[in-house]
């Protein structure tokens, strides 16, 4: 199918996104890029579903949200502990990288049910307001709100933040971290 | 010293209730981790993909 150039625009500017959005969901780079492909397949293919004036970004991200769960409930059954494994990869990123607590960060929301994850990044990090971020998960406005509040304290608690002082500079987290493990 | 026992003391107390200010540092974590992928922009792959498919259908109109 011949793309004009408002779609073909429309869908590679919001690729940066996009792909920000699945390696959050999926801690994994490769398999991030592999759910934006087909995620922009799918679009094309279904592009006549696609309702001018609205917001293209949120459609490629309900496709991509959508994709991914069933991604995941697929893998859920063939490999157990998929979350798990993921988790204990990225504790083996060696630590003098400077990056520790980006680290750390990542590997708490690989923490989160999947559920509290994409609420929370949804309208934390992709800038969807909580009535976009339902649309997206298919779920009432409150379920999303009670995800994301959800979503902040358990990150919270695993990360050991309960003040601002505690996620203050550097050093502190680190020993924090340090502490806590 | 000081900073570990009062840490300590409030990681005893209840969860619940979070400060804005921990609200605002993992909001910030949490976009500084997502805006690091953004900020990569579109690579070639997608870039590729994309002509690639728009080259096809002007094949398959005519």
């Amino acid at each position: 199918m011949p793309m004009d150039d408002s779609v073909r625009n429309s869908i590679l500017s919001a690729v940066p996104s996009l792909r920000a959005f699945a390696i959050s969901l999926c801690g994994n780079v490769d398999r991030a890029d592999d759910l934006v492909q087909e995620t922009m397949l799918r679009a094309i293919a279904n592009i006549d579903s696609f309702q001018p004036g609205t917001n293209m970004a949120a459609w490629l991200f309900t496709i991509l949200r959508n994709h991914f769960r069933s991604e995941y409930r697929k893998r859920r059954r063939e490999v157990e502990d998929a979350d798990g494994h993921h988790a204990d990869s990225l504790k083996q990123q060696p630590e003098q990288h400077g990056h520790i607590e980006f680290n750390e960060f990542r590997e708490a929301l690989s923490q989160l049910p999947p559920d509290q994850r994409e609420a929370l990044i949804l309208v934390g990090a992709s800038g969807f307001s909580y009535e976009e971020a339902a649309n997206i998960c298919g779920c009432a406005v409150g379920t999303i709100k009670s995800r994301v509040n959800r979503a902040r304290t358990r990150l919270a608690e695993i990360l050991h933040v309960n003040s601002a002082e505690d996620y203050g500079p550097d050093d502190q987290t680190r020993a924090v971290l340090a502490g806590g493990e | 010293m000081e900073t570990a026992a009062s840490r300590t003391k409030k990681t005893d107390s209840k969860p619940a209730k979070l400060g804005r200010e921990v609200h605002a540092r993992l909001g910030q974590q949490l976009r500084a981790m997502y805006d690091d992928v953004v900020n990569q922009g579109v690579p070639d792959r997608f870039a590729d993909l994309i002509s690639r498919i728009d080259g096809n259908g002007n094949k398959d109109r005519q």
